[in-house]
């Protein structure tokens, strides 16, 4: 552990989960360091700029007919032609099924994910059993493992049970992940004081009850962190789905892949419908960004 | 098929085994975690029961498959080669080409990201108004697929009319084939991996920041360090673990580089370009199993590609070890 984990001390770190990052901002900001200048204000604008500007020319692109984006110089504001293109993507790739096919794909993921990883990771926090070490080291061990290693006997599994071109053969492997385990691990570690689950057993709790009514309250917010970043994750692979299923019936990202596969590619076609695609993941980022900001920062100083 | 990002980064973390949780419970209490014993098991059982299916089960099952002269329509019946398709890999100019292709396009990929992450980080540290704002925006390219992301980028980057090159001749300098060049080609998928991963590093080294306590600083300040002089030698040193993780992180990512590739020239071929100048290892591994249907010889690179990843993390555990030690 010692070795590269940020640092930070374990314990402590969660009881109120922003408090100490705001009093040590606070310590900063009060001496002279705190106060940024113009510059900073232009680069940070510049970035800013440039994460928005890809995502920003699909709409352009997306909403020209492939004559006028070829235009000198070439347009910058959207026009008219969107809602053609995105008739005539969902012509070239079943985009709509795409995206209801991912909202399951995803959801599902994202409940068995939070689920069995809140259950393996208070085991591997709070309770006490032989082996645990060594199936905790096996765990973690395989984060390190590329996806190509598995793909090949998954692939054989799902054409033994004909579930090529099926969701489940694209949910059921990715139901768990050990980045799950590890995290929920480690928010339980420092969130749940040992107190409470010995009293949970002088009441005389079953351990199902403890776990109902006194594990899952404490990990709530480690669960919706872990919920928003695993439906991104889901939404967003790649790999797997593309061998797993085909564009009869795809994820987002299949439907995407196949999009640009025609023989006389149209930019604007394919641009309408990467933002098609892509659209739903914004809305919920744009409601959600804040959190998972906050998620990906709280999740980087615990590990 | 884990979380890509954070999956690896407390593999790094963990190479010296976790310390088992501190037991030192006092006699009466024993009884009780001996209940509990069981219970243990039950808790972790769902989680086992799909991670050996469809994870531990595979891997191991590559193994086999690597030894064996198997085709995809011929699943089951491969006949045994033993390691002949590993002396056919290493023989092999594709895998050669594809390795180095990997290690460029990786280092081109990784180090100004982190580079990029590492300021930007530093600029996000400071009071800013709409800092909430700033954080989320930079994060956007993070939740944009590869798929959706290369599909933009490979029309941006195009010959004839993307916007680059439009802004390229605007300027007076040449337009450039991005694809069909394999500097440029690699470039530009650098650039994907980059657009994509740098505001979420930013944000990492952010957390890390905000942990490093103000009175460094205020030493420093005292000693008359200036604004540059504490960057490096407060925060990068407070930093250095984060820093490493990224960095095994990152290098885990790139050794598996696919999507972008796949896409880069926006009809899926898995080639990697006309003479594979932008092909990878994830990419040559999907071209054997899956388009020339050799399943021994994808699975084969496959362990190459996992043998690789081991060594990289087995340094950087080595060399934050050794760093280790030396400050004590």
């Amino acid at each position: 552990m010692a070795t590269l984990a940020p640092p930070v001390t374990e314990t402590g770190r969660h009881a109120p989960p922003a408090a100490p990052a705001v009093r040590r901002r606070g310590r900063r900001g009060g001496s002279k360091a705190g106060k940024p200048g113009p510059v900073t204000y232009t680069l940070l604008t510049l970035v800013a700029l440039v994460s928005i500007f890809p995502l920003y020319w699909t709409l352009v692109a997306g909403s020209h007919t492939n004559a006028e984006i070829a235009a000198t110089p070439p347009p910058f504001l959207p026009n008219a032609s969107l809602f053609d293109n995105f008739q005539a993507a969902l012509e070239q790739a079943p985009i709509g099924k795409a995206i209801l096919n991912s909202v399951l794909v995803a959801g599902s993921i994202t409940v068995g994910t939070v689920l069995f990883c809140t259950l393996a990771g208070f085991a591997f926090a709070k309770l006490q059993f032989r082996g645990k070490g060594v199936l905790l080291g096996l765990v973690i061990g395989t984060m390190m493992v590329p996806t190509q290693l598995a793909v090949i006997p998954l692939f054989m599994m799902i054409a033994e049970l004909q579930w090529v071109n099926q969701l489940q053969a694209v949910i059921l492997p990715t139901l768990v992940s050990a980045f799950g385990v590890f995290f929920m691990r480690q928010y339980l570690i420092s969130a749940l004081p040992n107190e409470l689950l010995e009293a949970g057993r002088v009441d005389g709790a079953s351990t199902f009850r403890i776990f109902w009514s006194i594990v899952v309250p404490v990990a709530r917010p480690a669960m919706a962190v872990l919920a928003m970043l695993t439906f991104l994750t889901a939404w967003n692979e790649f790999f797997w789905p593309l061998i797993a299923l085909t564009t009869a019936n795809p994820t987002v990202q299949v439907a995407l892949a196949g999009l640009g596969s025609g023989y006389v590619p149209q930019r604007s076609v394919i641009m309408a419908g990467t933002l098609l695609g892509t659209l739903p993941v914004l809305i919920v980022f744009t409601i959600l960004g804040k959190q998972i900001v906050g998620g990906i920062m709280q999740g980087a100083v615990k590990g | 098929m884990t979380i890509a990002s954070g999956t690896v980064r407390e593999a790094a973390i963990a190479a010296p085994p976790p310390a088992p949780a501190a037991t030192s419970p006092a006699r009466p209490r024993k009884r009780r975690q001996l209940t509990r014993n069981r219970w243990g098991y039950a808790y972790v059982a769902p989680f086992f029961l799909v991670f050996a299916a469809f994870s531990l089960y595979p891997f191991m099952y590559t193994a086999w498959v690597s030894l064996h002269e198997t085709s995809l329509s011929n699943i089951n019946g491969g006949t045994w080669v033993g390691l002949e398709n590993y002396r056919d890999l290493l023989q092999s100019e594709f895998f050669w080409n594809a390795a180095r292709n990997t290690l460029t396009i990786g280092i081109l990929a990784t180090v100004p990201q982190l580079c990029m992450a590492l300021g930007l980080a530093h600029l996000l540290n400071y009071k800013l108004r709409g800092r909430t704002f700033f954080r989320t925006v930079m994060l956007m390219p993070y939740a944009t697929s590869i798929a959706a992301a290369t599909l933009v980028f490979s029309q941006l980057f195009g010959r004839d009319y993307g916007l680059i090159n439009t802004a390229l001749e605007a300027v007076g300098l040449q337009a450039i084939d991005w694809e069909a060049g394999t500097v440029s080609s690699q470039v530009a998928i650098a650039v994907i991996v980059t657009w994509r991963w740098t505001g979420y590093n930013a944000l990492i080294y952010l957390a890390a920041m905000q942990s490093i306590p103000g009175e460094l600083y205020e030493a420093a300040e005292i000693d008359g360090a200036s604004k540059w002089k504490q960057f490096l030698h407060v925060t990068i040193p407070s930093l250095r673990p984060t820093i490493l993780f990224t960095i095994v992180v990152s290098t885990i990512g790139a050794v598996q580089l696919f999507g972008e590739p796949l896409l880069f020239a926006g009809n899926g071929t898995t080639s990697g370009g006309a003479s594979g100048q932008y092909q990878t290892l994830g990419l040559l591994m999907y071209q054997q199993g899956w388009s020339n249907f050799h399943i021994g010889q994808a699975a084969t690179t496959a362990w190459a590609m996992f043998m690789i990843i081991l060594v990289i993390v087995g340094v950087n555990a080595v060399i934050g070890r050794l760093r280790n030690r030396a400050d004590r």
